[in-house]
C-alpha cells in the first residue's frame, strides 16, 4: 500500500474490512453498483492587491461520498465526518435509491491501473508560504514596472493537494494524490478617461518550482500589463458574420463549448444533446481532428485516474471531420453499451460524478499562421478569450474575446473591444478552412462548470480560420 | 480501529460555543482581533426524468472559518474538523500565516458601535421544507415534469423535474463581543422540458419556483406549464440580420443586468478602480426613471439577513435615486478605503477576507405592463435568454449571446437565436426607456421588464 492510500487508513482509522462493510450497506437495498469516494483536500491561497498581501488562507476539507446505482437511478449521500457510523449512515441513505433485497455482492478489491502524470518532486502545497508570497509580490512589481499607465494590479496564487481513494463494489480500488497550482492576475491601465483590463494566468499539476523556473511571475505580469495597455486603444468590434481567425492555445475554448459538452455521454444517452445520434456523421471540415486527452503530463486537465477510479485516456472525438466518440463515465458506459473513457469526474466528495472533459484540443494542421492571416480580407483575429457557455440542446455556444484585432487586407490592424462570438456547435467546425501548424495548449487556467460542479480542464488549438462566424460587436 | 481524536458532533453541539471558543482561543494565542464563523447545513435534492427518479441526494455538512489579525496583518483558515485538535490547528495555522502577510492600514473588524443584529423574526427559517416525506418530495419533482410534458406532444424529452430543499444555521462571533446567529431555509421546484420541432431541431428552457417555506412554493403544475410555454415558443428559432432596434428584456434577463450593476457598485471594484462607476458618486448615471435599492431587511427576502458577514446589521440602501448614483455597497474594509461608512453588505464564506454581497437588490417598478411595453414597438427584440459572460466591468462593454422573440407591430412573432446583443452598460443605464410593473422576487436580485434603446444585434 502506498503512502497516500494509507492516509485514510492511518489518519481516519479506516480498515479494509470497514470498506467492505460500507459497500455492503450501500448495496443492502438491491443496488447494482456502489462506490465510496474519500477525499482529503488541503489548499493555500495568497493574493496581492494594491501591492499588499491582504489575505492568505489555508484550509482543509475532508469527507466521503457514497453513491449507489440501480439502473438509471443514482442515490447519493456524503459526510464530512469520517467516523464509521457516519459513513454507514450515508451508505444507508444512498442505498434507498433501490428497493428490494440485496442482490449484488461486493467484488474483491483490486488496485486500478494508473498513470504517473505529475512530475512534481515536492508538491506546492508543502512549500513555504514565504516562497509563495514572494511570487505574488514579484508579479505585482513587474506589472507596475511594465508601464506607468498600469494603475492597479491584483494577483492571486492558489495551490491544492487532493488525496482521493475510490472504492467500488465492482472491485475498483484506486487512489491518487493530485497536486494543482494556479497563478492568476489582473492589471488595470488608465490613460485620461480610458480604462482597460488585462488578465493572465497559468499553472497545472506542478510544484512551486514551475513558477520559479518555467512560467515566472514576471511572465504573467508582462502578459496582463501588455493586454491592458493594448486595450486602452481598442475600438468598437464589428457586428455580423465574417471570417474569424483564432490564435493558438486558450482560444481552444471554441472546442470545449462548440463540441466538447455536446459529446458528453450523459446528454447523448438521454437524447438531449444537439449531437445525439451523430456518431459517424460529418461535424467538422476534414482538416479537423479533435481529442480529449487526460493523460498529458503536468497539465491542469490531466489526472492519473478519474473520480470513479478509472485510468484517464486519450479519446478521439472527431477524426478528419467525422464524429467518432463520446466522453463517458461508468454509468453512461454501462447504459449505452460503450467503453468507459475515464471521464467520470466530480468537484468534491459532495458531488455525484458525471462525464466531464479533461484536456480538449485539435491536432495541428499544415498551414502557417502567417498564411492564415494573409488569406483574410476583412475579419477578426481573436487571440485571447474570457469565458464561454453552450446550450447543449440547441447547440448554440458563445465565447468572449479579451484580446482581438481587426484583420484588413491580410494584415492585423486595430485592437478591438471585448465582444462575444456566437455559433452553432454541430456546424461551427465545418467552417474551418485552414488549420495552423502551431498547436498550443492553454497556460493552465481553465475551470469548467456543469450542473453546478467545477472541475479544472485544459484546451488547445493551432491557429484556425473559420470562414464564417457571428461577431457580436457594436460597429456597423 | 478508532480515530485517535475525540469527535465533537456539531449537530449536537452549540455552534455558538464553538464560534466563541475559537475566538477566545485565537485571542489567548496572541491575536489582536479575531472573527469566527461556524455553520452547518442540510441539503436534499431529487431529479425525476421521464417519470423515473434519476437522482436522490441527501446530506449534512458543517464548516468552521477563522480570521485573525496581528495588528494590521490578517490571515484566515478553514476546516470541517470540529475536534479539539482540529480547532487547535485552525488557530495555530491562522496566526502563523498572519505573521507573513502585509501591514494594511485599512485592515480590521468594523467599529464596535457598528456591530449588531436586526431583532425579531425576519421569517428566514421554516422547518416545513422537510415536512414532506421523501416520497412527497419526489412527487413534487414528478408533478412538475409531468405538467410540462402534458402541455404539448412536441415536448418529447426532458432534463427532468426537480425538488430541492436546504437549511442552514450559522453563528458569527468576533473579539469585540459580537455573537450573531441565524437560520435559513429554502425549497424549490423546477422543470426543464425539451421540445422537438418539425425540422428535428430541439429546444429546451426551464421554469422554477423558490421559497423559504413549502407553503409559499408555487404548485409544481404551475411551474411545469410555464416551463413548457417558455420551451415551446423557442421552436423554429432563426437568426436575424444585424440591426439596431429597441430591446425588451424579460425580467429574469433584466435581472442579470442588475447583477452587472451590482458588480459595478461593489465597493471592492470601486476602490480598485476596476468599475466603470468608480468616481461617479453623486453623478447622474441613468435615466430619471431609474431608482435602484438594496434592502437586506425585507422579511422573508432571499437576500435578507439579520447581520452581514462582519456582524453589521443589514440595512436598506438607496443606490441610484432617479438616475443619480447615491451610494456604493460596502463592507467595512471598502468603506475605510473610500472614506465612507459600511452599508452592511459584507459577505463571508468560510475563507478569506469578507467580500461584498447584495441584500435584496431591485429596480423600482414602473406602472406599465410587459404587454403595453411590447405593444408600442414596431420592430424590436424581446430577449428571454442571455448566454455567456461577455461583460467588462472596467469599461462597461457588454456583448452577450441572446435568444428570444422578434417584435413586429407590437406583437411577439417568430423566435430568434444565435445572435448577440451588444452595447455599453454606461449607455444602457441612460437608455432604459421603459420599466415594467412586473417586479417579482425569484432570488435576491429582481428586475421588472426593461426596454433599452440603442443596442446592436449581431446576426446574419
Amino acid at each position: 500500500m502506498t503512502d497516500h492510500q494509507s492516509l485514510f487508513f492511518r489518519k481516519f482509522g479506516i480498515t479494509p474490512h470497514d470498506l467492505q462493510r460500507y459497500l455492503s450497506e450501500a448495496l443492502s437495498a438491491g443496488g447494482e453498483y456502489a462506490d465510496l469516494y474519500f477525499e482529503y483536500l488541503t489548499s493555500t491561497s495568497i493574493s496581492v492587491d494594491e501591492s499588499m498581501v491582504k489575505s492568505a488562507t489555508q484550509g482543509i476539507s475532508a469527507g466521503c461520498g457514497v453513491r449507489v446505482v440501480a439502473g438509471e437511478r443514482t442515490g447519493y449521500a456524503y459526510t464530512d465526518d469520517l467516523a464509521p457510523e457516519k459513513i454507514l449512515r450515508a451508505a444507508r441513505t444512498a442505498a434507498l435509491i433501490a428497493r428490494g433485497p440485496a442482490q449484488q455482492p461486493v467484488q474483491s478489491l483490486k488496485e486500478s491501473a494508473s498513470h504517473q502524470l505529475y512530475q512534481v518532486s515536492s508538491p506546492a502545497a508543502d512549500a513555504d508560504v514565504a516562497a509563495k508570497l514572494e511570487l505574488v509580490m514579484r508579479a505585482d512589481q513587474a506589472a507596475r514596472a511594465y508601464d506607468p499607465r498600469i494603475i492597479q494590479v491584483q494577483c492571486g496564487y492558489v495551490d491544492e493537494l487532493r488525496q482521493i481513494l475510490v472504492i467500488g463494489s465492482d472491485g475498483t480500488f484506486a487512489s491518487d494524490v493530485q497536486p494543482l497550482a494556479r497563478f492568476a492576475m489582473t492589471a488595470i491601465a488608465k490613460s485620461g478617461e480610458n480604462s482597460a483590463r488585462g488578465q493572465s494566468g497559468g499553472g497545472g499539476r506542478v510544484g512551486i518550482d514551475f513558477f520559479q523556473n518555467e512560467k515566472t511571475p514576471e511572465y504573467f505580469a508582462k502578459e496582463a500589463a501588455r493586454q491592458a495597455i493594448i486595450q486602452l486603444d481598442a475600438r468598437e468590434a464589428p457586428a455580423g458574420e465574417m471570417e474569424v481567425v483564432l490564435g493558438p492555445g486558450w482560444p481552444g475554448i471554441l472546442l470545449h463549448e462548440a463540441i466538447g459538452h455536446g459529446l458528453e455521454a450523459d446528454f447523448n444517452r438521454k437524447g438531449t444533446s444537439a449531437f445525439t445520434g451523430m456518431i459517424g456523421k460529418r461535424v467538422a471540415s476534414e482538416k479537423c481532428t479533435v481529442v480529449d486527452n487526460g493523460t498529458l503530463p503536468s497539465r491542469r486537465g490531466s489526472i492519473n485516474v478519474d473520480d470513479e477510479g478509472s485510468p484517464t485516456q486519450n479519446t478521439v472525438l472527431i477524426e478528419k471531420g467525422i464524429l467518432k466518440g463520446y466522453l463517458s463515465d461508468k454509468l453512461s458506459a454501462k447504459l449505452m453499451g460503450m467503453a468507459d473513457t475515464g471521464n467520470g469526474r466530480r468537484e468534491s466528495y459532495e458531488h455525484i460524478p458525471m462525464p466531464r472533459m479533461t484536456n480538449t484540443y485539435m491536432l495541428a494542421g499544415d498551414d502557417s499562421p502567417e498564411d492564415i492571416i494573409r488569406s483574410v480580407q476583412r475579419g477578426v483575429y481573436a487571440v485571447n478569450f474570457g469565458g464561454g457557455q453552450v446550450d447543449i440542446t440547441n447547440g448554440k455556444f458563445v465565447f468572449s474575446t479579451s484580446e482581438a484585432y481587426m484583420i484588413e487586407n491580410g494584415k492585423v490592424t486595430a485592437p478591438l473591444k471585448n465582444c462575444t462570438l456566437i455559433g452553432n456547435g454541430p456546424v461551427a467546425l465545418t467552417q474551418v478552412s485552414m488549420v495552423g501548424n502551431d498547436l498550443q495548449l492553454d497556460e493552465g487556467v481553465g475551470t469548467c462548470g456543469k450542473d453546478g460542479q467545477s472541475v479544472p480542464v485544459g484546451v488547445g488549438i493551432p491557429t484556425l480560420k473559420l470562414d464564417r462566424m457571428t461577431v457580436g460587436g457594436t460597429a456597423r | 480501529m478508532a480515530a485517535n481524536t475525540q469527535i465533537v458532533n456539531a449537530t449536537e453541539t452549540d455552534l455558538r460555543d464553538i464560534a466563541t471558543d475559537v475566538v477566545a482561543l485565537a485571542m489567548k494565542s496572541g491575536a489582536t482581533a479575531a472573527e469566527a464563523i461556524a455553520r452547518e447545513g442540510t441539503e436534499f435534492s431529487t431529479v425525476v426524468r421521464l417519470g423515473q427518479v434519476e437522482t436522490l441526494k441527501e446530506a449534512g455538512s458543517r464548516g468552521l472559518g477563522l480570521r485573525v489579525f496581528l495588528g494590521q496583518r490578517a490571515a484566515s483558515t478553514y476546516s470541517s474538523d470540529f475536534t479539539r485538535d482540529g480547532i487547535d490547528r485552525l488557530v495555530k495555522g491562522a496566526l502563523e500565516l498572519a505573521k507573513v502577510t502585509s501591514e494594511d492600514p485599512c485592515a480590521g473588524l468594523p467599529g464596535p458601535a457598528q456591530l449588531g443584529s436586526i431583532p425579531g423574526d425576519l421569517q428566514l427559517y421554516f422547518d416545513d421544507v422537510y415536512s414532506l416525506p421523501a416520497e412527497g418530495r419526489i412527487d413534487y419533482a414528478r408533478r412538475a415534469e409531468r405538467a410540462a410534458l402534458d402541455v404539448d406532444p412536441r415536448l418529447t424529452n426532458s432534463e427532468g423535474g426537480s425538488f430541492d430543499a436546504s437549511t442552514g444555521h450559522k453563528v458569527l462571533a468576533n473579539s469585540l463581543g459580537f455573537v450573531g446567529e441565524s437560520r435559513s431555509s429554502y425549497c424549490s421546484v423546477a422543470a426543464i422540458p425539451i421540445a422537438q420541432g418539425g425540422d428535428g431541431a430541439m429546444q429546451r428552457d426551464f421554469w422554477f419556483s423558490v421559497a423559504r417555506t413549502l407553503g409559499k412554493l408555487e404548485s409544481p403544475e404551475a411551474v411545469g406549464k410555464e416551463a413548457a410555454r417558455r420551451t415551446l415558443r423557442r421552436l423554429g428559432a432563426r437568426k436575424v440580420a444585424s440591426n439596431q432596434v429597441p430591446v425588451v428584456l424579460d425580467p429574469l434577463v433584466a435581472g442579470s443586468i442588475l447583477d452587472n450593476i451590482f458588480d459595478a457598485v461593489n465597493g471592492n471594484a470601486v476602490y480598485r478602480q476596476s468599475s466603470f462607476l468608480a468616481g461617479k458618486l453623486g453623478e447622474k448615471i441613468a435615466g430619471n426613471s431609474v431608482t435602484l435599492i438594496d434592502d437586506g431587511t425585507m422579511p422573508g427576502g432571499f437576500g435578507t439577513s439579520p447581520f452581514d458577514g462582519e456582524g453589521v446589521p443589514s440595512q436598506r440602501t438607496l443606490v441610484i435615486d432617479k438616475g443619480v448614483l447615491k451610494s456604493y455597497l460596502l463592507n467595512s474594509y471598502a468603506a475605510r478605503k473610500l472614506g465612507l461608512t459600511t452599508t452592511g453588505n459584507a459577505s463571508r464564506g468560510l475563507t478569506g477576507n469578507p467580500g461584498i454581497g447584495s441584500g435584496n437588490f431591485f429596480l423600482q417598478p414602473g406602472t406599465r405592463t410587459r404587454e403595453q411595453i411590447i405593444g408600442e414597438i414596431k420592430n424590436g427584440f424581446y430577449v428571454t435568454e442571455f448566454l455567456g459572460f461577455g461583460v467588462n466591468l472596467v469599461t462597461g462593454d457588454f456583448s452577450r449571446g441572446a435568444s428570444g422573440l422578434w417584435i413586429e407591430n407590437g406583437t411577439l412573432t417568430f423566435p430568434v437565436e444565435e445572435v448577440t446583443v451588444a452595447g455599453n452598460l454606461k449607455d444602457m443605464l441612460n437608455n432604459i426607456s421603459e420599466i415594467g410593473s412586473d417586479l417579482e422576487f425569484r432570488g435576491s436580485t429582481a428586475c421588472p421588464t426593461l426596454r433599452i434603446e440603442g443596442m446592436t444585434i449581431a446576426g446574419e
